[in-house]
């Protein structure tokens, strides 16, 4: 993972020698019946004010060395103030400082940040959704072999990297991941045996990968070459829209063409995401037909060198006619005007290069040159324009359509990462997992990309929350309401049963909605699982269910 | 998972009548091969004699080493099976039902069947022991059958596709229309819907044509016209091969048989990769300066696959992941050592910091030296250098990436310019490669590059008669091309004969 070169953005100074104070490495449960105290006397101690603030960060200072543990300098650096909306000068948790919106946040002195270890603890211990992991990896309530023979790969705060773990249960897995606090881990195939008994195994073909999730990345560096906003790990909103549309094209054509259901996009954490299909047929698929699907939403081919980079067989297979269709509105908005990549000299040759008749390419030069500093959508215009005034005696006009589609999709059509795809024993990185570069947690943009649209395009990457907001607002949650109330409702809900439960950490924060995402996700996955099951037994003793066990609940 | 499973049951049903069992004859019966083709799914069971057991399987292995050697040339199709042919009339022939009087399957036929179907079963056994041998196997074994097929009369091959019992559904008349334009659109090469037929199965079954898009998908279903029948016929034959391969592997071993394991390992010795293969022989140079700091002036010899990604290595101080690997295999492959080759990588990274190097590049070019890694790795000295087979055919390169063969993955106008950067600037040998190159004879093009570029010291070396002519053969590995080329631009400054390939 390369490291971003955007500079920090809105970080103070004083962030790079003050570390986070430590909550204590409890679970959420026993923090809010002891703290409540103190928590509650500072709040009274520090009414709102900027010279409160900063006594504030002295105490936080000091606290730093003497008690990194206790609850008390837990307490005391929580600033009452500190919810996300006034964002004070916030003391006690200097990560945490929003980044504007609209910039990228990952400096090189942040990345360093993100990865600490108190943070990242704190992070697993009260925020990362372990029980919802779990049940999409094992599909099932019951711990089996899905999840026990799973590979989980943890690179830890040193950078070292730890292959073929495993785990019976979630909360094995969690313990360990609270040993180790990896700043990622990566998940891996189900095998055919334990992966940590792989060695003790006789022969080495009787351990290998079984099955897994097909998987798919997408990485806006890819687009380097045509994106023209920003380049490298920086991304904006206007080339987020290259992921938008890539998401839209790919998980049509899964669900359309393959008839794949549970799909779920997950934002890789700086610039791509990456998709997760957990179909029972998907994950069982072997490495060939990985390859063929992966080949099936292949267009774009060739390297620097390769000439044209999109050579599709006329008439255009149905998978092309609809991805034309959804791309063409995105062409117009998010190529010809954000982008504007024939603006430049080289992306006019660029352009020119790839349309087939010389006469035309030579009349649209000489305007062109003429005029230079025309944008690219009149440029776009130009080319029909000047094709239909005749300048040319042998245009083929079919011929020069056809290329005008090439370049729509070569400007517009996804551009996957496929070895990735192609492979069982490719790892992924989680979701939920912090990125170490930009803090950002690696949330679902949608669990059905079909039936809300909306999600996918509304998703705003700079917009996810950073792992040190987070944790931010788990505690203004806490102060402000045990500044209301006392010590008594530190976050309960009534449940349907009547009963007061106790609020779960990630409830207090915006990855709620995220955290929901994913777990009706896995609810998804998880019924049809049943279903699949139950059918199977039935056809097993020759009895066909008619009904669909729809309203089976969990 | 499921496949297994579906085994065992088949497993289980044939012990489930018990009652029959009891009375069953032990003797097997006779296999009367009604049709040419076979797809191998039972074991002969007969008597043989030894001469015939290594005679039928010596026949075999010829025509399979041959098929391989085709496809390692890039020989099309029609070109493979017009060598192929005289090869398999000689020692392997395989006649129709309607060759024999009356469509009667007469004895002769009876013996061709057979031998072919013993043969496949002796070299079954000598080509299970390793997964290489298995692959290989499988692959030759299928392009053989592929022959057989496409050669087979029109009826009969009908009459053998349903004796396979494949479960697939025919599309009703009304569903074609529905999709008629759908249907059209995916299928390459049909223009009207009263041309062709299509069926639907799995897209599991038919992952080639899924692959390349050739047809029509709909909630993972595949419609494939009946003329695409063969590809799936293919793919199961493969499959089918490899499992029954697998399952061979793990039968007990005939060790204690002094008679048939000499003969198998014979074989399987002569079944030596042709070519494409690396062998120490393509790489010692003795005396050779061959350090990290003098890569930039042996480029000179290196192939045009190599030059390129010198020179990109060169422009952008990176190199995208198999452009690394392809390019260390074969620095590897030219003798540099690899305390040497991480000194070239070290400096040709300009842009990044000690540790990133360290972090990230490191354990890879170790890793291709068989400095570290699992004990295999180790073992067998890290991994060889890509011949021209490997480079064309796998990983083709994507955006940004500048690995494989030029000749293959570059435009004709990048690939010309390319030439005359590098000194080709020949028209004739220019107009040559395009032929080549369009009639997809990649590794022809490049030795015709080759032979410009030393065809004086080529003709010296074949008037003195010092080189023979197997030492001139056509180069089908980057580094037998460095190694010919550097000895033959060297020619009489290096000592002696005793550096002189022996290929």
């Amino acid at each position: 993972m390369s490291h971003s070169e955007s500079p920090p953005v809105s970080s103070p100074p004083r962030d790079n020698d003050i570390s986070l104070p430590d909550a204590p490495p409890l679970t959420g449960e026993e923090e809010g019946g002891s703290q409540s105290t103190p928590t509650n006397e500072q709040t009274n101690g520090t009414s709102t004010g900027s010279n409160i603030n900063l006594d504030n960060l002295f105490d936080a200072d000091s606290s730093d060395e003497e008690a990194l543990n206790s609850s008390a300098a837990f307490a005391t650096s929580s600033p009452p103030e500190s919810s996300s909306s006034q964002n004070p000068p916030s003391s006690s948790l200097p990560t945490a400082t929003a980044p504007l919106p609209g910039t990228t946040s990952a400096g090189g002195g942040a990345g360093a940040k993100y990865t600490d270890p108190q943070i990242m603890s704190q992070f697993y211990t009260r925020l990362f959704p372990f029980r919802t992991l779990f049940h999409w990896l094992n599909h099932s309530p019951k711990p089996s072999p899905s999840f026990s023979n799973r590979e989980f790969a943890f690179t830890l705060s040193n950078d070292a990297y730890l292959r073929y773990q495993s785990y019976p249960t979630a909360d094995l897995l969690r313990k360990d991941i609270l040993r180790l606090i990896p700043s990622r881990f990566e998940i891996g195939p189900v095998y055919t045996a334990n992966p940590r008994d792989r060695k003790t195994l006789r022969k080495s073909t009787a351990f290998r990968p079984l099955a897994k999730e097909v998987v798919f990345d997408i990485d806006l560096t890819d687009y380097d070459d045509i994106r023209t906003c920003c380049d490298k790990a920086n991304i904006c909103l206007k080339c987020w829209s290259f992921v938008t549309m890539s998401i839209k094209v790919v998980d049509a054509a899964l669900r359309e063409d393959f008839g794949f259901e549970h799909i779920m996009w997950v934002y890789s954490g700086r610039r791509g995401a990456h998709a997760w299909i957990s179909d029972k047929v998907a994950r069982e698929m072997d490495d060939e037909m990985r390859k063929a699907l992966a080949g099936y939403l292949e267009v774009i081919k060739g390297g620097a060198q390769g000439g044209k980079r999109v050579n599709v067989k006329r008439p255009l297979h149905p998978h092309l006619v609809r991805s034309l269709a959804l791309l063409r509105p995105y062409f117009q908005t998010v190529i010809l005007e954000d982008q504007d990549p024939f603006e430049s000299e080289k992306g006019a040759e660029r352009l020119l290069s790839l349309l087939p008749d010389p006469a035309l390419v030579a009349a649209l030069r000489k305007k062109w040159d003429a005029a230079p500093g025309r944008s690219s959508n009149r440029k776009w215009a130009d080319i029909d324009a000047l094709a239909a005034t005749g300048v040319s005696k042998t245009l083929d006009t079919k011929k020069l359509q056809e290329a005008k589609q090439d370049i729509l999709l070569e400007y517009t059509y996804p551009r996957l990462d496929v070895e990735v795809s192609k492979k069982r024993i490719h790892l992924l990185k989680s979701p939920f997992v912090v990125h170490p570069g930009t803090g950002r947690v690696c949330v679902p943009i949608t669990g059905n990309a079909s039936t809300n649209p909306k999600e996918v395009e509304s998703f705003d990457p700079l917009s996810v929350p950073t792992v040190t907001e987070l944790l931010a607002q788990v505690d203004a949650y806490k102060s402000a309401t045990s500044g209301a109330d006392g010590d008594i409702m530190d976050g309960f809900v009534a449940d349907g049963l009547s009963k007061v439960r106790k609020l779960l950490d990630w409830e207090k924060t915006d990855l709620k909605g995220y955290v929901e995402r994913f777990d009706a996700f896995v609810k998804e996955v998880l019924r049809a699982e049943a279903r699949g099951k139950r059918e199977r037994e039935e056809d097993g003793e020759g009895v066909h269910g008619v009904n669909g066990p729809d309203g089976m609940e969990f | 998972m499921i496949k297994s499973d579906i085994q065992r049951l088949d497993a289980k049903r044939r012990h489930v009548n018990e009652r029959k069992k009891q009375f069953a004859v032990a003797v097997y019966k006779q296999q009367d091969y009604p049709h040419r083709l076979n797809f191998y799914e039972l074991p002969p069971t007969s008597e043989i004699s030894l001469e015939d057991f290594e005679q039928w399987a010596i026949h075999r292995l010829r025509i399979l080493a041959e098929i391989e050697a085709c496809s390692f040339r890039n020989k099309t199709p029609q070109e493979t099976a017009a060598h192929i042919e005289p090869l398999l009339k000689k020692y392997l022939p395989l006649s129709a039902n309607s060759a024999a009087a009356g469509g009667v399957i007469d004895q002769r036929l009876r013996d061709e069947r057979e031998k072919d179907h013993y043969s496949h079963f002796i070299l079954r056994l000598a080509f299970s022991g390793t997964e290489d041998l298995r692959r290989r196997f499988a692959r030759v074994e299928t392009m053989l059958f592929k022959l057989r097929y496409q050669t087979d009369d029109g009826r009969e091959r009908r009459a053998f596709v349903e004796s396979l019992n494949f479960d697939w559904e025919m599309v009703t008349g009304d569903e074609k229309r529905q999709l008629g334009e759908q249907l059209l659109a995916a299928t390459p090469g049909v223009k009207k819907l009263d041309e062709e037929n299509w069926f639907r199965v799995d897209w599991t079954l038919v992952p080639e044509l899924v692959e390349y898009r050739t047809v029509f998908l709909r909630r993972g279903q595949a419609y494939v016209p009946m003329r695409e029948q063969t590809s799936m016929i293919m793919t199961e034959f493969t499959n089918r091969l490899e499992k029954a391969l697998e399952l061979t592997s793990r039968a007990p071993r005939l060790d204690e048989d002094d008679r048939l394991s000499p003969i198998l390992n014979h074989l399987t010795k002569n079944f030596a990769t042709p070519d494409g293969a690396y062998n120490d022989s393509d790489a010692a140079l003795p005396g050779a300066p061959i350090n990290a700091s003098n890569i930039d002036s042996l480029s000179q010899h290196f192939p045009l696959c190599m030059k390129n990604l010198h020179s990109t290595l060169r422009q952008n101080s990176h190199l995208k992941h198999f452009g690394r690997l392809q390019y260390t295999f074969f620095l590897k492959g030219i003798g540099l050592s690899l305390e040497d080759c991480l000194i070239f990588w070290r400096h040709s990274f300009k842009l990044i910091t000690d540790d990133t190097f360290n972090k990230e590049y490191k354990y890879n070019i170790r890793h291709a030296y068989g400095d570290v890694g699992g004990d295999a790795n180790r073992r067998g000295r890290g991994y060889s250098p890509y011949s021209c087979q490997k480079i064309l055919t796998e990983h083709p390169p994507g955006p940004g990436e500048a690995h494989g063969c030029p000749y293959r993955h570059f435009s004709i106008d990048n690939l010309t310019s390319m030439l005359q950067a590098t000194g080709v600037n020949e028209r004739d040998v220019l107009k040559g490669v395009k032929e080549d190159v369009e009639k997809k004879r990649y590794h022809i093009a490049c030795n015709r590059v080759f032979e410009w570029t030393h065809k004086g010291e080529i003709k010296k070396v074949k008037d003195d008669g010092t080189w023979e002519a197997a030492e001139l053969d056509t180069i089908v590995h980057p580094n037998a091309y460095f190694k010919r080329s550097y000895l033959l631009r060297n020619l009489g400054k290096m000592a002696g004969d005793n550096v002189r390939t022996k290929e």
